[in-house]
C-alpha cells in the first residue's frame, strides 16, 4: 500500500538558515494492506516527521512516498483531497486536535463540508450514529458536548471517528494514547486493532515499546532519523540484534522482570556521529571499530522481514 | 516509624465550589522505605504529595495529622513549614528541571539556594561536590547555565539539589516522565542509590506509571479519585491485588508478551467522577463490577494481611 | 470546567461583573447616545453664528453657551462627538483590519513571504506615525475628517500586525491547524474559522485599543490646527477655544467639555480594556 523511498527530510535551523538539521535520513520501508505497523523510537528519532511527511502536513526534502502506486510526495491542492479521502491521521493530544471554543461536533461538521456536501441530513446523521457506535461511543452522550466535557479517551475515539467517517484506507495513529489514563489506553488500543480486523492499515507511531508489541504485526526502530531495525514484531522484540533494540529493551522496565542493575547504558549526551553509524558514541558493541565510525552501515535482510543496519551481528 | 499520615484531608478552592482532591488519607511509611504512590490523573496523589510539604493558594487544609519521626508536622501553617522545607522535608516538583532560572550558573543558583535556608554554603560545598560527582557529573556543571545541560544532567542535578540537606523524606513528582527510555533508567537507579546511601530516609515516589514502580519501590500505594484503594509490598499489589480497582488497573497494562490477538486485555470503563461534588461512600463503585449495598458507606482502610492495607468492603469481606 | 458549559455564555457572565468593563462601556455608551440624538436636540448649526453678542455662559437657551463668535457650543459639542466616533471607527478599524491581514499572511505563511512583510511592518513601526500624519496633513489643501481618519488608520497597523503575527505562529502549530489541513481547507478558509476565533478575545481589545487610539490622534491633529478644514470636532474646538482667548477670558465651557469629553471617552475605553483582560484571563479574575 505505501512504499517509501530514499525519503529524507532537512530542516533549516539557525538565523537565516545557515545550519542544517537532518530529521530523517533516507528512510526505505513499505507498509502493506492490513496490518499495523509500529514505529518506534525516542525523541529526535524522527518518528513524527516521517508521519507528517505521509500526511503531507510538512514537506519531504527528498524521496518519494509512494502510495498505490502514485508518488504523493509533492501532491497539492485537489490531488491531496482527494489523498486524504483515503489516508488520515489522528494526533497526541486530543483537547489541542479540538478547537476548543467550539463543540466538538464540529470535526464532523468540516468534514462533512469538504468532502461529502451532497448528503442529505438523515442520512448524514446516520452515518454519524453509526461510526460512533463503531468507535465504541454512545451518540447521546457524545454528540451536542464541549471538548472540556468529555475525556481524554472519548475525545480520542472521537477523532479516530472522523476519520472513519472518510472510510480511508489507512490512518496514521502518532502517540494517541501517550496522553490517555491507563485505564482509557486500552480501549483506544483495542479500537484500533478492531479496525485492522476490518481491513485498515494504520501506522502507529509510539516510544512506547509494550505498546507496540500488543498491537502490531510489524516494527520499525529508528534511531536519529534512521532505521536501525526492522522487521516483524515478535522477532525483533524476541531477537534482537541491533545494539539499540536490544539497549531499548533492556531499559524498559516492565512488570514481574527487574532490570538488570549491573548493566550501565550510555545515554544520550544530545551529539551523535555524523560521519558513519549515528549510533556509534552509545553503542556497547564489543566489535565496535573504525568502519562504525566513519562509514554508515546500510540496511541488510538477515533474515526473511528481518532488517538490520549494523556491522557487526 | 518515619511518616505517618492520619485522616489527612485537602480541598481546593474554585470559583464553583471546593474540589474535594484528598479524603481522609491515613497511612505510614517505616524507616528507609520508597514507596510508590501511584493512580490516573486527578486521583489526588500530586494533592498529596504537596499537601506534605506545600499548600499552594488554592489549597485548604481540611484536616488530618501529619507526624515526622514522632513530631507533628504543621501543615496548614505555610511559614511555620519554612523550618521543615528542605531540611525535613524536601519535593522533587513535576517539571523542576524546566523551572530552573535559564539566567542563572548552576552553582549561583545552588549557592543561593543553601543560603536562602540560613545556612553557610562553604560548609556544604564539599559534600555537595563529591555528590555532584557520585552522579556522574563533573565540578564544570557549576559554571555552566541550565540550557547547556541535557535532561538527564538537569534531573541529575535536581536530585542532588534535593537532597543536599539528606531530608527525612523526599517527595518526587513523576521525574522520569520526560525523559529518555535509557536516561530513565538511570535516574530511577539513582533515587534508589541515594536511600541506600542514606542521603534521604524514606521516599514518595509519585507517578502514573507503575512499572517503574516495579523496578524501584519496596511498597505501592494505589490512589482513586481522592481516596486509597489500596497500599502494600511491591510484589503483593503487583501480583496479587485486593482492590477491583487495582486489579482491573494492573491487568490493563500491555506488557511485552501480551498480545493483542492472542489475549485481550480490557480497560475500565466509564471516567472518574468529578471530585465537586463526589458520590457518597466509596468513589469508586459506579464502575466496579463488584459493588453492592454497602459501597455507599465510605470503606475504612484496613490491614488485611502484614503491611498490606485495602479500602473496600469486598476486600475485607473476602479476607476474614 | 463550569457547568455552563460553553464559553461565550461564561465570558459573558464575566464581563457583566466586571466593574471596570460595566463602568467603561456606560460612559461610552452616554457619549455615544449624545453624538446620535444630540445634534438634532437643537437648530442651530454648529458653524452658525446664531448668537450677535459673542460668547454667554451656559444658559437654558445654550445649554453649553455660546463661543466668542456667537456659536452654539453644545451643538458644536454634540456634532463633534459624532466626529470623534466616525473617527474612531473608521480610523481604529482600518488600522486593525491591516494589522489582521499582515499579521494573518505572515504568520501563517512563513517562510520568505513573512520576512519580507516583517521587515515592511518593522519599518513602519520605526517611522513616528505622527510626524508623517504631520507633514501629510501640512501638505493637503483640503483635508476631510475621512481623509484624516484614513490616514490614522495606515499609520496604527504596525503594533497589531506584530502582535497576531505571534500568536498566528503559536496557534498555527496546534493540532486542529493540522487537523483542518488534513480536511483539505484552503489556508485562508483555516485562518478565519480556525485560527482568528482562537484570538477574539484579543482582536476585540485591540480594536477598542485602535479606537482610542485614532481618537486621541485626530484630536491632537485638530489641535494643532491641521484637523479636517471644514466641520467640526472636539478638538478643532479646543484649538479655536485656545487660539482665540477662553483661558484667559474665562469662558470654560467652551473648552472644558470637549477636553473633558476626550478624556472620559479614552479613559473609559482603556478601563474597558483593562476589565476585559480580567475576563478573558481566568488566572486574573479576582477568587
Amino acid at each position: 500500500m505505501f512504499k517509501l523511498e530514499n525519503v529524507s527530510k532537512i530542516f533549516k535551523v539557525g538565523t537565516f538558515g545557515g545550519k542544517e538539521l537532518i530529521a530523517v535520513d533516507n528512510i526505505n520501508f513499505s507498509i502493506d494492506d492490513g496490518e499495523i505497523i509500529a514505529l518506534i523510537g525516542e525523541s529526535g528519532s524522527g518518528k513524527t516527521t516521517i508521519g507528517k511527511m505521509i500526511l503531507r502536513l510538512i514537506d519531504v526534502s527528498s524521496g518519494k512516498i509512494i502510495f498505490k502506486g502514485k508518488d504523493i510526495s509533492r501532491y497539492k491542492n485537489d490531488k491531496l483531497k482527494q489523498y486524504y479521502r483515503r489516508v488520515q491521521g489522528v494526533f497526541q493530544d486530543p483537547f489541542s486536535s479540538i478547537n476548543p471554543i467550539f463543540k466538538a461536533d464540529r470535526i464532523f461538521e468540516s468534514v462533512r463540508e469538504e468532502f461529502i456536501s451532497g448528503i442529505s441530513k438523515i442520512e448524514w446523521n446516520k452515518k454519524v450514529e453509526n461510526t460512533l457506535l463503531r468507535v465504541g461511543l454512545n451518540p447521546e452522550h457524545i454528540l451536542n458536548k464541549y471538548p472540556h466535557q468529555l475525556s481524554g479517551g472519548q475525545l480520542q475515539r472521537f477523532l479516530i471517528a472522523r476519520a472513519l467517517l472518510l472510510n480511508i484506507e489507512f490512518l496514521i495513529a502518532d502517540e494517541v494514547i501517550s496522553m490517555l489514563d491507563a485505564s482509557t489506553r486500552i480501549d483506544v488500543l483495542n479500537l484500533l486493532g478492531k479496525l485492522r480486523e476490518s481491513g485498515l492499515s494504520i501506522l502507529f507511531i509510539t516510544h512506547d515499546l509494550s505498546l507496540g508489541y500488543y498491537i502490531s504485526d510489524r516494527s520499525v526502530i529508528l534511531y536519529k532519523g534512521r532505521i536501525a531495525e526492522m522487521g516483524a514484531t515478535q522477532k525483533i522484540y524476541h531477537h534482537p540484534m541491533h545494539p539499540y533494540t536490544k539497549m531499548l529493551l533492556a531499559s524498559v522496565p516492565q512488570i514481574n522482570q527487574e532490570w538488570d542493575r549491573d548493566v550501565i547504558l550510555v545515554e544520550d549526551g544530545g551529539q551523535w556521529n555524523e560521519g558513519g553509524c549515528v549510533y556509534f558514541d552509545r553503542c556497547m558493541n564489543p566489535e565496535k571499530d573504525q568502519q562504525c565510525e566513519y562509514q554508515p552501515p546500510e540496511l541488510i535482510e538477515v533474515e526473511p522481514g528481518h532488517f538490520v543496519s549494523c556491522w557487526h551481528i | 516509624m518515619s511518616l505517618s499520615v492520619e485522616n489527612l484531608t485537602v480541598y481546593y478552592q474554585t470559583l464553583q465550589g471546593q474540589v474535594k482532591a484528598l479524603e481522609d488519607a491515613s497511612f505510614t511509611l517505616a524507616d528507609g522505605e520508597i514507596m510508590g504512590l501511584a493512580g490516573e490523573s486527578g486521583c489526588g496523589k500530586t494533592t498529596l504529595g504537596f499537601s506534605l510539604i506545600y499548600l499552594t493558594d488554592q489549597m485548604r487544609y481540611i484536616k488530618g495529622k501529619v507526624r515526622l519521626n514522632g513530631k507533628v508536622v504543621p501543615i496548614w501553617d505555610n511559614r511555620k513549614m519554612d523550618k521543615f522545607r528542605y531540611q525535613d522535608i524536601s519535593i522533587i516538583p513535576q517539571y523542576a528541571m524546566s523551572a530552573m532560572n535559564p539566567t542563572k550558573k548552576i552553582g549561583k543558583m545552588v549557592k543561593d539556594l543553601v543560603q536562602s535556608r540560613g545556612l553557610d554554603y562553604s560548609e556544604i560545598e564539599q559534600e555537595f561536590i563529591r555528590r555532584v560527582r557520585l552522579v556522574k557529573l563533573s565540578e564544570d556543571i557549576l559554571k555552566m547555565y541550565p540550557i547547556e545541560l541535557s535532561g538527564g544532567m538537569k534531573q541529575r542535578m535536581v536530585m542532588v539539589i534535593s537532597t543536599l540537606l539528606n531530608p527525612e523524606l523526599l517527595i518526587a513528582d513523576e521525574i522520569t516522565s520526560a525523559l529518555d527510555v535509557s536516561t530513565q533508567k538511570a535516574i530511577a537507579e539513582m533515587l534508589v542509590d541515594f536511600r541506600n546511601r542514606k542521603f534521604l530516609n524514606s521516599m514518595i515516589v509519585i507517578t502514573h506509571d507503575i512499572s517503574i514502580l516495579y523496578q524501584i519501590a519496596d511498597s505501592i500505594m494505589v490512589m482513586y479519585a481522592g481516596q486509597l484503594s489500596e497500599k502494600g509490598p511491591r510484589d503483593a499489589i503487583i501480583n496479587s491485588p485486593k482492590h477491583p480497582y487495582t486489579k482491573l488497573l494492573i491487568s490493563s497494562l500491555p506488557k511485552i508478551g501480551i498480545k493483542y490477538q492472542e489475549e485481550k486485555l480490557t480497560g475500565i470503563p466509564g471516567k472518574p467522577p468529578l471530585l465537586l461534588k463526589p458520590p457518597v461512600g466509596c468513589r469508586f463503585r459506579d464502575r466496579c463490577p463488584l459493588s453492592y449495598s454497602k459501597c455507599k458507606e465510605v470503606p475504612p482502610f484496613v490491614e488485611v494481611e502484614k503491611g498490606h492495607f485495602v479500602g473496600c468492603w469486598k476486600a475485607v469481606e473476602e479476607n476474614v | 470546567m463550569t457547568s455552563k458549559g460553553n464559553v461565550k455564555s461564561e465570558v459573558l457572565f464575566f464581563a457583566f461583573r466586571n466593574w471596570k468593563v460595566l463602568v467603561g462601556s456606560c460612559v461610552i455608551l452616554i457619549f455615544l447616545l449624545l453624538a446620535i440624538i444630540g445634534p438634532s436636540l437643537t437648530e442651530n448649526e454648529p458653524l452658525g453664528f446664531v448668537y450677535p453678542l459673542g460668547s454667554s455662559e451656559p444658559s437654558s437657551e445654550f445649554w453649553l453657551g455660546t463661543t466668542m463668535f456667537g456659536q452654539d457650543v453644545f451643538s458644536q459639542f454634540t456634532n463633534g462627538l459624532r466626529a470623534t466616533f466616525y473617527v474612531g471607527v473608521l480610523g481604529g478599524g482600518i488600522g486593525t483590519i491591516i494589522g489582521l491581514l499582515v499579521g494573518f499572511i505572515s504568520g501563517y505563511r512563513g517562510g520568505i513571504v513573512d520576512e519580507v512583510l516583517n521587515i515592511f511592518t518593522n519599518i513602519i513601526l520605526v517611522i513616528p506615525g505622527f510626524a508623517v500624519l504631520l507633514i501629510i496633513a501640512a501638505y493637503l489643501e483640503v483635508r476631510s475628517l475621512t481623509t484624516e481618519s484614513i490616514f490614522i488608520g495606515l499609520t496604527e497597523w504596525a503594533w497589531v500586525a506584530r502582535a497576531v503575527r505571534a500568536q498566528t505562529f503559536s496557534l498555527k502549530s496546534r493540532e486542529f491547524v493540522d487537523l483542518a489541513k488534513l480536511n483539505g481547507m484552503k489556508p485562508w478558509k483555516i485562518i478565519f474559522r480556525e485560527i482568528a476565533p482562537n484570538m477574539l478575545s484579543y482582536l476585540v481589545m485591540t480594536f477598542i485599543l485602535q479606537f482610542g487610539g485614532a481618537i486621541l490622534k485626530a484630536a491632537t491633529l485638530d489641535f494643532i490646527g491641521l484637523g479636517p478644514t471644514e466641520g467640526i470636532s472636539l478638538g478643532m474646538m479646543m484649538q479655536q477655544a485656545v487660539n482665540w482667548g477662553a483661558l484667559q477670558l474665562g469662558d470654560w465651557w467652551w473648552f472644558i467639555p470637549p477636553g473633558l469629553a476626550i478624556m472620559m471617552i479614552v479613559g473609559g475605553l482603556y478601563m474597558m480594556n483593562i476589565g476585559l483582560d480580567e475576563v478573558f484571563n481566568p488566572k486574573l479574575r479576582e477568587m
